[in-house]
């Protein structure tokens, strides 16, 4: 039998590629990268690269294994976004096994076990971030107070290569905590949130950033600026980031309102730890978060929910990443049942009624 | 932790013998599926599964020993049918590159009029008389090769149906192949 | 007027600038004319001519048959060479019947205005004259125009849409219809107004298309009994569900047509051919093709007689810059791809396309990453990522739950997936297996029919056989014994 397979429609496409979006969005993560690498020094730089490089090296490694076109996928750029969030999520003096290893249980167990790009149920790099947490408690909540490049309390080239390689301990003038961390010991201590906060917090501050934390994610209007650059170019949709910092922000208000003593207010928690890198980079994975724009609401809604819970009642400080795995676990009956309404047809697949045709006709316009 | 062990095993051991005493003493039903496979198959008693009848055919697809392809007169239709009640996979993902359904034609030159086609095709789809040239009706024959066997003369064979206009479908796009070299797709993986 | 917007499509880039300011040229009358009989969706019409016939312009070379159907007439005047087998215009370029005509010289078809008002006729007559006249719908559905216009007292029609929209990038061949003759555009809208006895007819025309709106607008004034309307861009604006949604506010409920909610829609160029018809009794024999893309020498709009050959379009505009990557009649949406250049026009090609390598350069196909533009894009309200994963294993059953049967093929959701993956492909080929499926089934059915009324049929005359026997026998026992007087009382 002759088999004829000429080609479909359309003949014309549009010119965004899988290669292009990635990069658009390593591009839009560029000034939150700099600034956390100005903030915490070379180390920092250490970390960045090592993620990405070793993010290349292990897509590589198990595309080889099975034998696929290894620069087809490699230039698909997503092995690149990975190694970045994830190092994002770092402390950022970080010792070198904890970045390199990261980011091979990421790339490895996180998306290539599954066939690679597309396949994975989780996200890769919030899969890695809470697996070092449980597995490394100390060195993944070990955090430093800004050094920034070219200050005295700086470290140079050669201290930097030993702080990463050699697992040089955190000097105690620099040793800080992350904003959350500090808050929630200080309430364990039955501190009164005003105090706790008092001596912390300032939204201004943390909008710039100039605080210890992950080594990408201290600046909330970087991060935000980064994320109204992918609206622009229309590589997310609003819908889940505004559902989810809708969602968190109102939470916020409500338990504020009941409680200004006990409950940190919405500022406090939009401008803290990992949301806007979640909301703009992270919740926004298409590979793992629903298809549809209803999906996608429910989905921001319930990391956020989850992240609210976590942060509040529960054991850890910061709640981002088990949210996102929580709800990438979600994603596929989201998908199923949140589907748009075909043409048509009623919510339900049946034929949608007919209008009563009095109602429909118009009145007569003009002679025939 | 033994005694945990111990109970486990046990409770394993109890449910299981039971499962075998039911499964042994409790009386089993005639199967309602030859019936149901029976049903589906086209009926015409053409044979050419290699078994007496369709009724045969059918015990032999439910106790496995026969493919679900086996019926030609049936074609792809029948097998995606026979597959999702017997719950078995299809061994051919289905069409694309199946082949157009055979039909029966008659060489003009080489038929002699003496009517045995038409007395043994099993859905009536060969017209003609006695010394009078027979002709197939494309739309009732299903390619099942009675006539063929039956014919003294060699005068009816089976052709592929032409690809036209009409019958065209678009194939399965190609898939795109990631892997490297001179690998088959998918044999990388297996 | 207040507009409905329909949700998905998509914003190609137009590309409508290189022809759209050029006026319509007429293509010389070529020396061979190649006019299949299957130009319209429905059964093919029947030759009426023979070999070595000499014919005229305008007359009937063939009949249609039944009511979904639609007849073929001479373009011009010419012997007939053959009636035989050549490539269609379709992706496979399988054989069609076709007439071939050889022309007798440059001649346009003598246009005598019919005198009589039509505006007098019986709605009835007009859709006849319509469907004699071979007009199927112009905008590349090729529906027979004549079965949407003929009376149905169940389905009354209060609102006649004509679909100025033009959706597709490249094509203008609407465009000039509408700058170059609004007049005789507006008069046939107001004939199928008529034949519908229609309460209002509105004329809908994208906004990127000013000068065809402002020549409707002036040219509608007159006589007050159509609304040319601006309604926005946006692919795919012209498919009739879309536009009646846009229009009207309301969806064609599955299963139905737009008759079924009191809507009729026809193209720009169906009124224009239906004015032809009633005014001059002109059949449909030459239509406006927009001849476009990136490796076409000269781009316009050309009257092109049914039947040209691609080859004498793409030679008028000045040839080939350069091979083109891909030949498409149509538009570069929905278009079909052609497989050569001697395939011939026919009623529904509203364009010819010849691509270069960088208008298709599609890269290379890549996994689904799930990014949902398909679905948002998607004006049918599926998940062609789903559908199109459900394919890629053959599930059928899976891509049919999801509705792939209720799939335009209207290609917004290739156009926009970053993978390149070509879902309108696998949408088609999962209708086609449906189609197959649907068909052996019916023959499924059909054969165990034929064999139970052959097995009754030889049991009925086996017993039939049987009682002859018996009767025989004992007719020949009878005679064989004497004969006996008999006892019994007469």
């Amino acid at each position: 039998m002759i088999v004829i397979t000429p080609q479909a429609g359309p003949h014309v496409r549009n010119p965004g590629k899988v290669p292009s979006l990635m990069a658009k969005v390593v591009l839009a993560l560029v000034p939150a990268t700099l600034f956390g690498i100005y903030l915490f020094g070379l180390p920092a730089l250490n970390t960045v690269l090592l993620c990405v490089v070793s993010a290349l090296f292990f897509e590589g490694l198990c595309v080889r294994l099975v034998n696929k076109r290894l620069g087809l996928v490699l230039a698909d750029g997503s092995a690149v976004l990975t190694g970045l969030l994830l190092a994002l999520t770092l402390p950022p003096w970080a010792p070198w096994w904890i970045a390199v290893g990261g980011t091979g249980f990421a790339i490895v167990v996180g998306k290539q076990v599954y066939g690679g790009l597309g396949q994975n149920p989780f996200n890769p790099a919030m899969l890695a971030r809470v697996a070092l947490l449980l597995a490394f408690p100390l060195q993944m909540t070990t955090w430093v107070a800004p050094a920034p490049l070219f200050s005295p309390a700086a470290p140079d080239f050669a201290q930097s290569l030993t702080i990463t390689f050699n697992g040089a301990a955190v000097p105690d003038s620099l040793s800080g905590a992350t904003l959350l961390g500090q808050v929630k010991t200080d309430l364990d201590r039955g501190l009164a949130l005003p105090q706790a906060l008092g001596a912390h917090f300032s939204p201004l501050g943390q909008g710039i950033g100039y605080a210890a934390g992950s080594l990408g994610e201290t600046s909330t209007l970087l991060l935000l600026l980064g994320g109204l650059y992918l609206l622009w170019q229309n590589i997310i949709n609003w819908h889940t980031p505004v559902s989810f910092l809708a969602t968190l922000a109102l939470l916020a208000w409500v338990f504020q309102q009941l409680d200004p003593t006990s409950y940190a207010g919405p500022l406090y928690h939009l401008s803290s730890g990992a949301v806007m890198l979640a909301a703009f980079f992270i919740l926004t994975d298409p590979v793992t978060s629903p298809a549809t724009r209803a999906g996608q609401l429910l989905f921001g809604a319930g990391c956020a929910l989850l992240v609210y819970i976590i942060r509040t009642w529960g054991g850890y400080p910061e709640g981002v990443a088990f949210a996102v795995l929580l709800m990438n676990a979600l994603t596929p009956l989201v998908d199923h049942y949140f589907k748009p309404r075909q043409y048509g047809r009623t919510r339900r697949g049946k034929p949608l009624p007919l209008p009563p045709l009095e109602k429909m006709a118009p009145s007569r316009r003009g002679r025939p | 932790m033994l005694i945990s062990i111990l109970t486990l095993t046990l409770i394993g051991l109890g449910l299981g013998l039971l499962l075998s005493a039911a499964s042994r003493l409790l009386p089993s039903r005639e199967d309602p599926l030859v019936a149901k496979v029976n049903a589906l198959l086209p009926g015409t008693q053409c044979g050419q599964c290699g078994y007496a009848g369709c009724a045969q055919a059918a015990a032999a697809l439910v106790d496995g020993s026969a493919p679900l392809n086996l019926c030609p007169p049936g074609g792809p239709a029948i097998a995606r049918q026979l597959a999702q009640v017997l719950e078995r996979p299809l061994a051919q993902p289905t069409p694309g590159g199946l082949a157009m359904p055979s039909l029966a034609r008659v060489i003009a030159e080489q038929c002699i009029g003496c009517t045995k086609c038409l007395q043994n095709c099993p859905t009536d789809a060969i017209v003609g008389a006695p010394k009078q040239l027979h002709m197939v009706l494309e739309k009732a024959c299903t390619g099942c090769g009675a006539c063929v066997e039956v014919c003294p003369t060699e005068g009816i064979q089976l052709q592929q149906q032409a690809i036209t206009l009409g019958n065209w479908r678009w194939s399965k796009p190609p898939r795109p192949n990631p892997f490297r070299g001179p690998l088959c797709p998918g044999e990388g993986l297996a | 007027m207040r507009l409905f917007g329909f949700r998905g499509g998509v914003h190609p880039e137009a590309a409508k600038h290189h022809t759209e300011r050029r006026p319509i040229r007429r293509l010389p009358l070529p020396r061979r004319l190649y006019i299949p009989l299957q130009q319209h969706i429905g059964a093919p019409a029947k030759a009426e001519v023979a070999p070595g016939q000499h014919v005229e312009s305008g007359q009937l070379l063939a009949r249609s048959q039944g009511l979904i159907s639609a007849p073929v007439h001479a373009p011009a005047a010419g012997r007939i060479v053959a009636i035989e087998e050549h490539p269609a215009p379709h992706p496979t370029g399988l054989p069609v019947s076709t007439v071939v005509i050889e022309t007798d010289s440059e001649q346009p078809p003598a246009t005598v205005p019919s005198t009589e008002d039509p505006f007098t006729l019986p709605p009835a007559t007009i859709a006849e004259r319509v469907g004699a006249a071979g007009i199927v719908g112009m905008g590349g559905a090729t529906f027979p125009s004549a079965v949407k216009l003929m009376p149905n007292p169940k389905q009354p029609i209060h609102t006649l849409i004509i679909n100025g929209s033009e959706c597709e990038p490249y094509l203008t061949c609407d465009d000039r219809l509408m700058q170059e003759r609004p007049e005789a555009i507006i008069d046939g809208i107001r004939l199928i107004r008529h034949a519908l006895q229609a309460r209002r007819a509105v004329l809908a025309i994208e906004d990127n298309k000013p000068a065809a709106f402002a020549a409707m607008a002036a040219a509608a004034r007159q006589s007050e009994a159509v609304e040319v309307i601006r309604i926005p861009s946006r692919y795919p604006m012209g498919w009739e569900k879309q536009l009646v949604k846009t229009v009207t506010g309301h969806e064609i409920p599955h299963g139905q047509l737009p008759g079924g909610i009191g809507v009729c829609v026809h193209n720009v160029g169906t009124a224009y051919a239906i004015h032809r018809c009633l005014r001059t009794r002109q059949p449909l024999s030459s239509r406006i093709v927009t001849v476009a893309g990136g490796a076409v020498r000269h781009p316009q709009n050309l009257e092109v007689p049914i039947g040209a050959r691609l080859e004498e379009l793409i030679d008028f505009c000045g040839g080939l810059t350069e091979p083109p990557a891909r030949l498409v009649m149509g538009g570069p949406m929905m278009g079909q791809v052609m497989p050569h250049l001697r395939v011939p026009i026919v009623k529904g090609s509203s364009g010819v396309l010849a691509l270069s390598a960088h208008e298709v350069d599609d890269g290379p196909e890549r996994p689904c990453i799930r990014c949902g533009r398909c679905v948002m894009a998607c004006p049918a309200g599926l998940l062609p990522l789903e559908m199109g994963a459900r394919m890629r294993h053959d599930d059928l059953d899976g891509a049919e739950a999801l509705g792939v049967q209720d799939c335009i093929g209207c290609g917004c959701c290739s156009y926009v997936c970053p993978s390149k993956i070509p879902l309108v492909h696998y949408f088609n080929y999962a209708k086609g297996e449906l189609q197959n499926r649907r068909q052996e089934k019916a023959k499924s059915e059909q054969t165990r029919q034929w064999a139970q009324a052959r097995s009754e049929r030889l049991a009925r005359e086996a017993a039939e056989k049987a009682a002859l026997r018996a009767e025989r026998a004992a007719s020949k026992a009878q005679q064989k014994r004497p004969p006996h007087p008999s006892k019994e009382p007469l």
